[in-house]
């Protein structure tokens, strides 16, 4: 193995208490939020306790430390994913950066709206935005209030059986109407990585603006803004080792520039009168009000054991649990993968369903024996829906995770058959 | 309590043989619940017949606990009339919010007291509700049941 995970275990204390009747926690639940390392619990406490301020404002030491962590924490995340510091906005979580994305061309394209609007992110009847049939809900039904909202139209690349994009039509469904295209990197639900280079190089063959959902794919392996070729990409801290409260919005400097601002108020501004105001240029144009430090610090703390571990090794690591895993599950009769069952272009979510056991059903007997994992529609209706599946069962491992933990899981699975005589 | 002891033989046996289950001829009132987190779906019909007696009709989808809970509701209600429905609805309940410590009355809530060790799990505890506020629904909508009555 490329990582000791025991020794990454030692990182993360919440894996020593036990469930359900002293039994060990296996947490394979790292797509929904991944565990904190005690670096990640002390760097927003160190914060709080040494140089708590606010940012930005305050003539005294405490804020320019404040400031000083704050914006320190802004390059770190920055770095992480190749960018600078002027093209990162801090979001309270992944949702919120789509929002953000989705809320300028909505705000862009209202009737008496900023009259100086920027023509790339007007839309209205006749153009199109194009998403996929994997998308969390988070990159779905913001695009669908935009269309409600402009007159524009949704447009979705349909997935096939075994969990892969239906690239054959790509050229019909991103056209010479399309002004946004935005996609999920790595399903949250099928684990599918999508070649997101080919279809943001599409989307800008066609003038549209290329973005990318990268909640699942950022924590998990290296990634770089400018390989990826998006305009803005979206994510969030509390999947990557930090606290929750905090999401990341990348995005390329021509495009965050175009864009009006979503939430107003306090620290966004340039110039305020009675009767109207300017705004502030990127990134704080898009940070109105009190933002949150400490989990920005908590967060870059979270990026910085990453880098440590290397990004590669993580990746490697997953990529042999996951091959692990899925092939004991294909091995197992009565159970569907529901994504990719071979371990080639996916992450380490991994959906399934037991013949004539509901997911919930699944979860409890699974829970009972320690194993914490999602059951449901995992934020992504329309996949399930396009599957057949009401829920569906997901284990998803990360750094701290073994083969013992698959082990146990699928002994879990097993008991449940056994249960349920199925 | 582990949880082969949530599914109490009784739960299974609905689950897997559900009673009286299906669509009800000429539907006085009718509701259909889900569970978001989960997609747990129960249709539950209801009719009175002049005599003020209860008759249920159901259909649904989902887990082990929502399928159960509509299948042991509808063969406990059927015939019931309204103040001894809204009893045993009122006894599910609050069975549902003791956490697993009630000890429910068995005169009211016949088999539906295997339900009380779902309780103990609060994930559980919507699937275990939903025919039971689809009913309550269903009768406010049939007109049989006021909405201050809820
Ligand atoms: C692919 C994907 N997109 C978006 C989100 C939303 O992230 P958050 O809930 O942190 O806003 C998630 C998290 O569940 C996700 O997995």
């Amino acid at each position: 193995m490329t990582i000791d995970v025991d020794k990454v275990r030692e990182d993360f204390p919440i894996l020593d208490r036990t469930v359900r009747d002293q039994r060990r926690l296996v947490y394979l639940d790292s797509a929904a939020t991944s565990q904190k390392p005690i670096e990640v619990l002390e760097a927003e406490a160190e914060y709080y306790r040494t140089c708590n301020a606010a940012v930005h404002r305050g003539a005294h030491q405490l804020a320019e430390e404040a400031t000083d962590a704050y914006e320190s924490a802004r390059a770190r995340l920055a770095a992480f994913v190749g960018a600078t510091p002027d093209q990162l906005v801090f979001t309270k979580n992944a949702t919120e950066s789509l929002n953000l994305a989705a809320y300028a061309f909505t705000n862009s394209s209202v009737p008496h709206g900023q009259g100086d609007a920027d023509p790339r992110f007007v839309v209205g009847p006749g153009d199109t935005i194009v998403v996929t049939q994997m998308e969390h809900h988070a990159n779905l039904v913001p695009w669908q209030e935009v269309c409600a909202r402009t007159g524009a139209t949704l447009r979705w690349l349909g997935v096939d059986d075994d969990g892969r994009l239906e690239l054959d039509d790509l050229d019909r469904v991103i056209d010479e109407t399309t002004r946004v295209v935005s996609v999920v990197h790595q399903s949250n639900i099928l684990g599918t990585l999508n070649p997101v280079r080919l279809l943001m190089d599409r989307a800008h063959e066609v003038g549209a603006i290329g973005i990318v959902d990268a909640c699942q794919s950022v924590p998990h392996q290296h990634v770089d803004v400018h390989e990826l070729g998006a305009d803005l990409m979206a994510w969030s801290g509390h999947k990557m080792l930090g606290p929750t409260g905090i999401g990341m919005l990348w995005g390329r400097p021509d495009v965050l520039e175009g864009m009006p601002p979503f939430i107003t108020g306090g620290s966004m501004i340039e110039t305020v009168f009675m009767d109207h105001s300017t705004f502030a240029a990127p990134p704080k144009r898009f940070e109105a009000g009190t933002p949150m430090v400490a989990q920005a610090v908590g967060a870059a703390a979270g990026a910085a054991y990453l880098e440590r571990l290397g990004m590669d090794d993580v990746a490697e690591h997953e990529h042999q649990l996951t091959g692990y895993a899925l092939e004991r599950l294909r091995a197992m009769p009565g159970v569907r993968i529901i994504g990719p069952s071979d371990n080639h272009e996916r992450g380490s979510a991994i959906s399934f369903v037991v013949d004539g056991i509901h997911a919930h059903d699944v979860g409890q007997f699974l829970d009972d024996r320690g194993v914490a994992v999602r059951v449901g529609h995992h934020c992504a209706w329309p996949t399930c829906r396009r599957f057949g599946v009401p829920a569906t069962t997901r284990m998803s491992s990360y750094i701290y995770n073994d083969t013992a933990d698959i082990d146990v899981a699928l002994d879990a699975i097993r008991a449940a058959q056994d249960f349920f005589g199925a | 309590m582990n949880v082969e002891s949530m599914y109490q033989e009784i739960i299974l046996d609905h689950y897997r043989n559900p009673r009286g289950r299906g669509l009800i001829e000429a539907p006085e009132g009718e509701s259909h619940q889900v569970n978001p987190t989960c997609g747990d779906e129960v249709t539950v019909q209801v009719a009175m017949d002049r005599e003020g007696h209860l008759h249920l009709g159901y259909e649904g989808q989902g887990c082990s606990i929502s399928q159960a809970s509509a299948s042991v509701m509808a063969e406990l209600a059927e015939g019931f009339d309204l103040a001894t429905a809204e009893a045993a609805r009122a006894a599910f309940m609050e069975m549902m919010r003791s956490k697993g410590d009630a000890e429910p009355d068995e005169d009211i809530l016949g088999d539906a007291v295997a339900f009380v060790g779902v309780a103990k799990y609060p994930a559980r505890i919507k699937c275990a509700l939903l025919p039971w506020m689809a009913l309550q629904d269903a009768l406010v909508k049939s007109g049989a049941m006021k909405e201050g009555e809820k």
